[in-house]
């Protein structure tokens, strides 16, 4: 039996803290210590994005960062994005108005790396949506979709930037 | 997949992570982004006893002008030398093979150090940094030596950096406009064997700092003056074939301005 460590994290916004196994992966922690569950697993190997979160504002995949690697930093998932659900994030308002999603498994990952991009380049072009969401794994094959959605919200957020 | 259990480590100093790996030797291994070694440790391929997280390291993360050198800290994550203007103006080849590594989240948290010290064949920026005739930056307790990077893999997945040693920079020569060309080519799936693994080659125009490479524990490229993945061959119908060296469809193409890869 391995030792435990204490960890800090603030997970949209709210402080969480618990002794965790070093092994413990920061998915499961929001998972399953956290208990918010917008987070999935899909491939578990680094592939799919769908356990996409932010930490400290960058996009990275869960399912291959160890929650005492986030340890004393932020992190930000689909729960935390949108004030209330009358008022969505722009990013999240912009996938429904165009319907970016089919079974919506993949949603809360490409939102959150959305997030991330739109944060590092605010007026993306089509390919560089294309390009910078190559993490990202829709099964339904969405794309074209997703790709609207997020320059639409490129577009919504532009009086921001 | 959940790794096997393990003591974890943060130290808080370059020095006191140098101690713990004297301490521990191969018992130990270093984590800094993770998205090499957190893989197979998944996989339980690797099972360390101890795991040391270097990744938050700030001594370890930085890009600066040294000389005719630059000089990168081993901690320095991907995105950042993507993004970097030092790396712009005095070595674009690096900042565009950071570039090609993944997907975002991956950059976000991959270390050009992990990366090098890892030494997957498949890995963008060992090709990158052996094309620019880099040099890695290993310390211990016994002391810091510079190795060539040419010098610092002996194989697959294999340096010559001891159990006590720590990558803690690397440097590339400051190649300013010198023309080059990146190119990879796709693993394609279930071709299994090593012999099949993708080729990452990377070139220069100049002689002086520069030569065609592959990953670690390939054989280099035949002709020091294209690499060879980059000649495209005749089939007899007169149309270009897949270079030999290809298993697999190109993936990525990145280029200086002016500089056409493969002569088409």
């Amino acid at each position: 039996m391995t030792s435990t460590v204490k960890v800090q994290i603030t997970v949209n916004g709210q402080p969480t803290s618990a002794d965790v196994e070093p092994r413990l992966l920061l998915a499961h922690y929001v998972r399953d210590v956290v208990g918010i569950k917008a987070t999935n697993i899909g491939c578990d190997t680094t592939s799919c994005g769908a356990c996409t979160v932010l930490l400290d504002g960058e996009s990275v995949k869960s399912c291959t960062v160890l929650a005492v690697q986030a340890d004393q930093q932020e992190v930000t998932t689909m729960e935390g994005l949108s004030p209330s659900p009358d008022e969505l994030h722009p990013v999240a308002a912009a996938f429904r108005q165009e319907h970016g999603l089919q079974c919506g498994f993949c949603t809360p990952g490409m939102v959150m790396a959305t997030v991330s991009l739109l944060a590092e380049n605010p007026h993306p072009t089509e390919r560089e949506v294309r390009e910078n969401l190559e993490g990202n794994l829709c099964r339904c094959t969405g794309y074209h979709n997703i790709v609207r959605a997020v320059l639409a919200a490129a577009e919504a957020q532009g009086g921001d930037s | 997949m959940i790794p096997v259990g393990f003591e974890y480590a943060r130290p808080d100093s370059v020095d006191a992570a140098l101690a713990l790996l004297a301490e521990h030797g191969e018992d130990a291994v270093v984590l800094a982004g993770g998205h090499s070694l957190l893989p197979v440790m998944k996989l339980r391929l690797a099972a360390p006893e101890l795991v040391i997280d270097i990744g938050k390291l700030a001594e370890l993360q930085y890009v600066r002008v040294e000389g005719e050198e630059i000089a990168i800290g081993a901690g320095t994550r991907h995105r950042t030398l993507e993004a970097s203007e030092v790396l712009a103006a005095e070595c674009p080849l690096l900042a565009a093979v950071a570039h090609s590594v993944g997907d975002p989240q991956v950059r976000h948290r991959g270390t050009l150090g992990g990366s090098l010290a890892h030494a997957d064949p498949a890995s963008d920026l060992p090709a990158g940094v052996l094309a620019l005739g880099g040099t890695v930056v290993l310390r211990s307790p016994r002391g810091e030596r510079r190795v060539p990077v040419t010098e610092f893999y002996t194989g697959v997945f294999s340096t010559v950096k001891e159990p006590d040693e720590l990558v803690v920079e690397v440097r590339v020569p400051r190649t300013g406009t010198a023309g080059w060309a990146y190119e990879k080519f796709t693993r394609r799936a279930s071709t299994g064997p090593s012999s099949r693994w993708p080729w990452s080659t990377a070139g220069s125009g100049s002689s002086t700092w520069g030569r065609p490479r592959c990953g670690p524990g390939r054989p280099r490229p035949r002709s020091r003056a294209a690499p060879r993945s980059r000649r495209p061959r005749r089939s007899p119908t007169g149309t270009p074939s897949p270079p030999r060296t290809s298993r697999g469809p190109r993936s990525t193409v990145a280029t200086s301005p002016g500089c056409s890869p493969g002569g088409r």
